[in-house]
């Protein structure tokens, strides 16, 4: 019994149980008007407005909120229940008192669309404002705007930010006729619990939210919308660019409900943080350093001068003297692009890109274990997965979108979520079991628990058998890690750690999700063959809802590394070093290519200095500011011979340049990103480029062009047409299949839907690999001098070096500055308190900036996000790296801190 | 100076432990309850108070907020312990009820819709309390004093003073 026949409208329809009246039609086309209805919340059946008539019932039922049932007749637009509809309207509008002809929902509102289906009379509009009821909780809030005037108290906000966003920022306050959208004592928005996602905004279906920044800059009628790919994080999440054609200005960032993969929703920068694109300050046209200032240049000034230089540096010190850094903010386009320049037309395999500052040590962790070094599973699957293990990761503020189905899956489905993270981050709250290991000690926990699952039977002996190798030697080093011995490294309780090994180990399905936390270390590579140990352990890869999930950080860091700006891979992760690969890249671009890997960000700024590198060329990075040990880094782009920034800003790296090229950003180009779930989106074009910026591909492809190696492509779906020629794992995808929903690779043809999760019946490698890991202490312990460990991290409303979300005002209200995290017990030992200045200092230098007292830090830890270019974390970072992937250890090393006195 | 101090400074968490104390798994289900043993204890419901309880018991605040702004009977600015309504409708204010609203006025100290330092009483006018037929009509905690003169405000305001003063 799973199908159910229900008659709507005379049609015979058939629907699935649990399914309401409104789904069912809705289903098939038949609209029944709503206005407290959203497919992503529970029903109330609050506003009476979807009314229908259903036989053998007395009175009209709200079809949101009736189930079918077999048999049932129903009739949706009688002349009774159409005459019902249209009191309930005239009603709403007694409430409502705001006019169309001004409002900026125009053209979105659903009160006005039925107002207008209904022949509502004029006399609805002459209740007039009340104007008295202005002042309210988001009153000069930069981000969001609320006039109850439009409010028809449907409750949808409250309910959004309750149920999704799961942060209840909001309530009705007061009674009868005074009620209104209000938050704890109406304190200001930002200081509640909101986190400025505008969940609210997109479900509220009159004006009456609204985003500040689109008063008065043109009604929602007349703007034209852009689906694109946001360009912040890895989740990809799907969005409207709204723009006034005649200003040529985007005007709001819309996401409608149903879109793959973030169903409407979206974060504070997604939905807010587009500011960036307009902003003055972006380059207009080339610029040349001539005695020591940067002077506007015309295009082919500046692109004879840098084939010229790379040229002569090529002649004179061969190509290996020249470097190049890709860019994860970029598309797959101009990255492919990008790493054929520097391989075809310079001649060298020093390409590479903060990938190797992020997930270095997922792709080559993951790729040892498995043979492939991404997300194994997608983002919907954590939904129904029975165990969520989150290590390493602060979804809710680095990923926050992938955070609410995590969220989801606890709330609905009953997941059980453990959380291993030093600090008590917003994931917590919502775990079966929180524990805080001290930072740099992952492993030690992870060995533990798989000591427990071992010694408690509860690992997957058919799967070890048949699927995986080297088993044994796994079990040998384990053997002695007990939960008492991790207890002394992690300091948490051994009784935690086994617990935690229970939840895990007996889940129908469990799921790991990690980020920086894990990867960030000068053992990033044994923390992830660890967590690969661990779900190998338990059979929980290759199937629906299980996996090893790196989430990515920037918006198209997957997509970089898919397309070779690494440098040891060409598009596809085919090795530089396989003679038969190189030999089909070298008839593919018609060159003879280099034959030795190349270096790897850290290692060219270090070759700097040993002067093996002599120029640099970097597209859209920030090293200046996100890369460790500040002093070190600067004092190379200083000391480099040519250095070329192509960027959208000044950036804090293109200061340091001889020449500046002005490019576009994702709003103004099209091509793809591909997000952390391996899934290829469409990136497109929505308003033009600032003066004569131009696209990444076509700079980079005349500079090739002019250095004597012609590249000649007509649009980006050119480009990705011969990517996938080249790589297999995106072999099947072009623009025209990506068009409605992206792709998830591999995808090797045509006719290939896309893979959904890696490794189902075998993996990459053929057998799972079980790589025994050794507890290994972090490179910089605390000392006397310096007894604090020191981690690094990321912020809800920033992103990366801030270059462009400290362009927005709504970010810059709610996050003006850095700070360091202490935990209150330290704090008072110091005598520091909240809020105060304080000098943070490492061996490497020191910098000033705000202390925030909590409990959600251990003591002796401390945490300052990096991406304040005042008082940037990353002066005090330090620059040892992992050995196979070469990721510097950014979360631990070894600090001190003190209170700025008066005098200082 | 003794209990006859009304609402206790509101950063006391003292009386919310109690209360909590004895309400050990109070959720969302017991928020009413919840909300009048804080009412009792401290006289109206201080914000950091409802914070605070927030903190302790889950109850997400802005629901806290939405039910104490839903219900007539919860006070969010301090409030005194009795409430003494007089009406300036017309059909009173023709039978002399400014002379019964000056004279209040000069016994509690305090203009209409302010709270006596005591905390014993917060005085407020009305437009009309429905019972014309009364007029002038006053109104302490829900007892109506119809056909009232300005000579008895001493008399009624002292009784419940005297109560207090019995209760502490
Ligand atoms: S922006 Fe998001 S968190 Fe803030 S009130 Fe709206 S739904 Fe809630
Ligand atoms: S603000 Fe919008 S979503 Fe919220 S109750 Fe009012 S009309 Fe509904
Ligand atoms: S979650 Fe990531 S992709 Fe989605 S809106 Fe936020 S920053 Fe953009
Ligand atoms: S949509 Fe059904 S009652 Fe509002
Ligand atoms: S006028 Fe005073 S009770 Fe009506």
């Amino acid at each position: 019994m799973s199908e159910i026949t229900v008659t709507i409208n005379e049609r015979r329809l058939t629907g699935r149980p649990g399914q309401t009246i409104l789904e069912l039609a809705a289903d098939n086309g038949i609209d029944i008007p709503n206005l407290c209805h959203d497919p992503r919340l529970t029903p109330t059946g609050a506003c009476r407005l979807c009314l229908v008539e259903v036989e053998g019932q007395r009175a009209p039922v709200t079809a949101c909120t009736f189930g079918i049932a077999d048999g049932m007749v129903v009739r949706t637009e009688t002349e009774e229940i159409r005459r019902l509809r249209k009191t309930v309207l005239e009603l709403l509008f007694y409430e409502h008192r705001g006019v169309c002809t001004t409002c900026n929902e125009h053209g979105h509102c659903s009160l006005a669309k039925y107002a207008y289906e209904y022949q509502l009379d004029d006399g609805i509009f002459q209740a007039g404002r009340a104007g008295d009821r202005d002042e309210n909780c988001m009153t000069g809030n930069e981000a969001i705007g609320y006039d109850v005037d439009k409010c028809i108290r449907c409750g949808r906000c409250i309910k959004i930010c309750e149920e999704v966003q799961m942060d209840a920022a909001l309530t009705f306050k007061g009674r009868a006729a005074a009620v209104e959208v209000s938050t704890f004592f109406d304190i200001p928005l930002n200081e509640s619990t909101c986190e400025l996602c505008g969940q609210c905004i997109s479900t509220c279906p009159t004006g009456a939210l609204y985003e500040r920044k689109a008063e008065g800059k043109g009604q929602r009628k007349d703007l034209t919308r852009t689906r694109t790919t946001c360009p912040y994080c890895g989740v990809g999440c799907q969005i409207d660019l709204n723009v006034n054609t005649h200003t040529g200005e985007i005007v709001r960032v819309t996401s409608p409900v149903g879109v793959v993969p973030n169903n409407g929703n979206l974060c504070v920068k997604g939905k807010f943080a587009m500011d960036f694109v307009a902003d003055t300050r972006r380059l207009t046209t080339p610029l040349i350093k001539r005695s020591g200032k940067f002077q506007q240049a015309t295009w082919e000034e500046a692109i004879e001068l840098i084939a010229g230089r790379l040229r002569e540096i090529k002649a004179n010190h061969g190509p290996d003297s020249i470097a190049g850094l890709s860019s994860a903010k970029c598309t797959n386009e101009d990255n492919y692009v990008f790493q054929k320049f520097i391989r075809a037309a310079v001649g060298t395999n020093n390409v590479d890109h903060c990938a190797r500052l992020c997930h270095a040590s997922t792709v080559a962790g993951l790729a040892r274990a498995f043979g492939s070094g991404a997300m194994t599973n997608s983002i919907a699957e954590i939904r129904n997965a029975g165990c969520i293990f989150v290590i390493g990761s602060n979804t809710t503020e680095a990923h926050p979108v992938m955070a609410l189905d995590i969220k989801q899956a606890v709330a609905k489905n009953r997941a059980q979520l453990l959380v291993a993270d030093p600090r008590e981050i917003d994931l917590a709250r919502f775990a079966k079991l929180y524990v805080a290991q001290k930072p740099g000690t992952d492993v030690a926990l992870i060995n533990a628990m798989m000591n427990v699952i071992i010694a408690e039977d509860l690992h997957d002996k058919k799967f070890i058998n048949r699927r995986t190798e080297n088993f044994d030697a796994l079990a040998e080093v384990v053997k002695d890690f007990t939960p008492e011995k991790a207890e002394a490294i992690t300091t948490i309780p051994a009784e935690k750690i086994r617990q935690a090994a229970r939840i895990y180990a007996n889940a129908a399905s469990a799921s790991i999700v990690y980020s920086m936390g894990i990867t960030q270390h000068t053992t990033g590579t044994d923390n992830v063959l660890s967590l690969a140990n661990l779900a190998m352990l338990t059979g929980n890869i290759g199937a629906e809802s299980t996996g090893v999930n790196p989430l990515r950080g920037q918006n198209n860091v997957q997509g970089a590394c898919d397309l070779g700006a690494l440098p040891n891979v060409y598009p596809g992760y085919q090795s530089v070093e396989d003679e038969n690969i190189r030999a089909k890249f070298e008839e593919a671009w018609s060159a003879e290519l280099p034959q030795n890997k190349g270096l790897t960000v850290i290692e060219m700024l270090h070759a700097v200095e040993t002067g093996d590198i002599k120029a640099l060329y970097i597209m859209g990075e920030n090293p200046a500011l996100s890369d460790p040990n500040l002093n070190r880094t600067r004092k190379a782009l200083e000391a480099v011979d040519f250095l070329v920034v192509q960027d959208i800003f000044l950036s804090e790296t293109a200061q340091y340049a001889d020449v500046v090229l002005p490019a576009t950003c994702f709003a103004e180009k099209n091509g793809t990103f591909t997000n952390t779930e391996r899934r290829v989106q469409r990136v497109r074009r929505a308003v033009a480029p600032p003066g004569q910026a131009r696209e990444d591909w076509r700079i980079i492809s005349e500079i090739a062009t002019q250095m004597g190696y012609p590249m000649a492509y007509d649009s980006a779906g050119e480009i990705l047409d011969e990517i996938a020629s080249v790589s297999p794992i995106y072999g099947g995808i072009s623009f025209k299949r990506i068009d409605a929903v992206g792709l998830q690779w591999p995808c090797p043809d045509k006719n290939h839907p896309g893979t959904k999760f890696l490794h189902k019946d075998k993996f990459t490698r053929g057998k799972g690999k079980f790589h025994p890991v050794e507890f290994k202490d972090p490179a910089e312990l605390t000392s006397g001098k310096y007894p604090f460990v020191l981690s690094t991290g990321r912020l809800l409303y920033q992103f990366h070096t801030g270059t462009m979300t400290r362009k927005c005002s709504a970010i810059n209200q709610v996050s003006p500055a850095g700070f360091v995290e202490i935990h209150t017990e330290d704090a008072a030992s110091l005598g520091i308190e909240d809020g105060q200045k304080v000098e943070v200092a490492t061996k490497r230098g020191k910098v000033t900036t705000l202390a925030k007292v909590t409990d959600n830090i251990g003591k002796g830890w401390i945490f300052m996000p990096f991406h304040f270019q005042e008082g940037p974390a990353n002066m005090l970072t330090i620059d040892e790296l992992d050995p196979t992937a070469k990721i510097p250890e950014y979360k631990v090393c070894a600090a001190a801190v003190r209170k700025i006195s008066s005098a200082d | 100076m003794g209990s006859s101090i009304g609402a206790k400074p509101s950063s006391d968490f003292k009386p919310l432990d109690k209360i909590l104390k004895s309400m050990p798994k109070a959720g969302k289900g017991e928020l009413i309850p919840l909300l009048q043993a804080i009412q009792n204890a401290y006289g109206y419901l201080p914000k950091d108070i409802l914070a605070e309880m927030s903190r302790r018991t889950g109850i997400e605040p802005s629901t806290i907020y939405g039910v104490a702004t839903f219900y007539e009977q919860f006070y969010l600015e301090p409030h005194g312990r009795h409430t003494v309504k007089c009406c300036r409708g017309t059909a009173c204010h023709v039978k002399g009820s400014s002379r019964i609203i000056r004279t209040l006025q000069q016994n509690l100290g305090v203009e209409p819709g302010g709270t006596t330092e005591d905390m014993e009483f917060t005085f407020e006018t009305v437009a009309c309390l429905g019972a014309c037929a009364l007029a002038p009509v006053m109104v302490v905690d829900g007892t109506y004093y119809g056909k009232m003169t300005y000579r008895k405000v001493d008399t009624v305001l002292n009784s419940y003073r005297q109560a207090s003063k019995e209760n502490a």
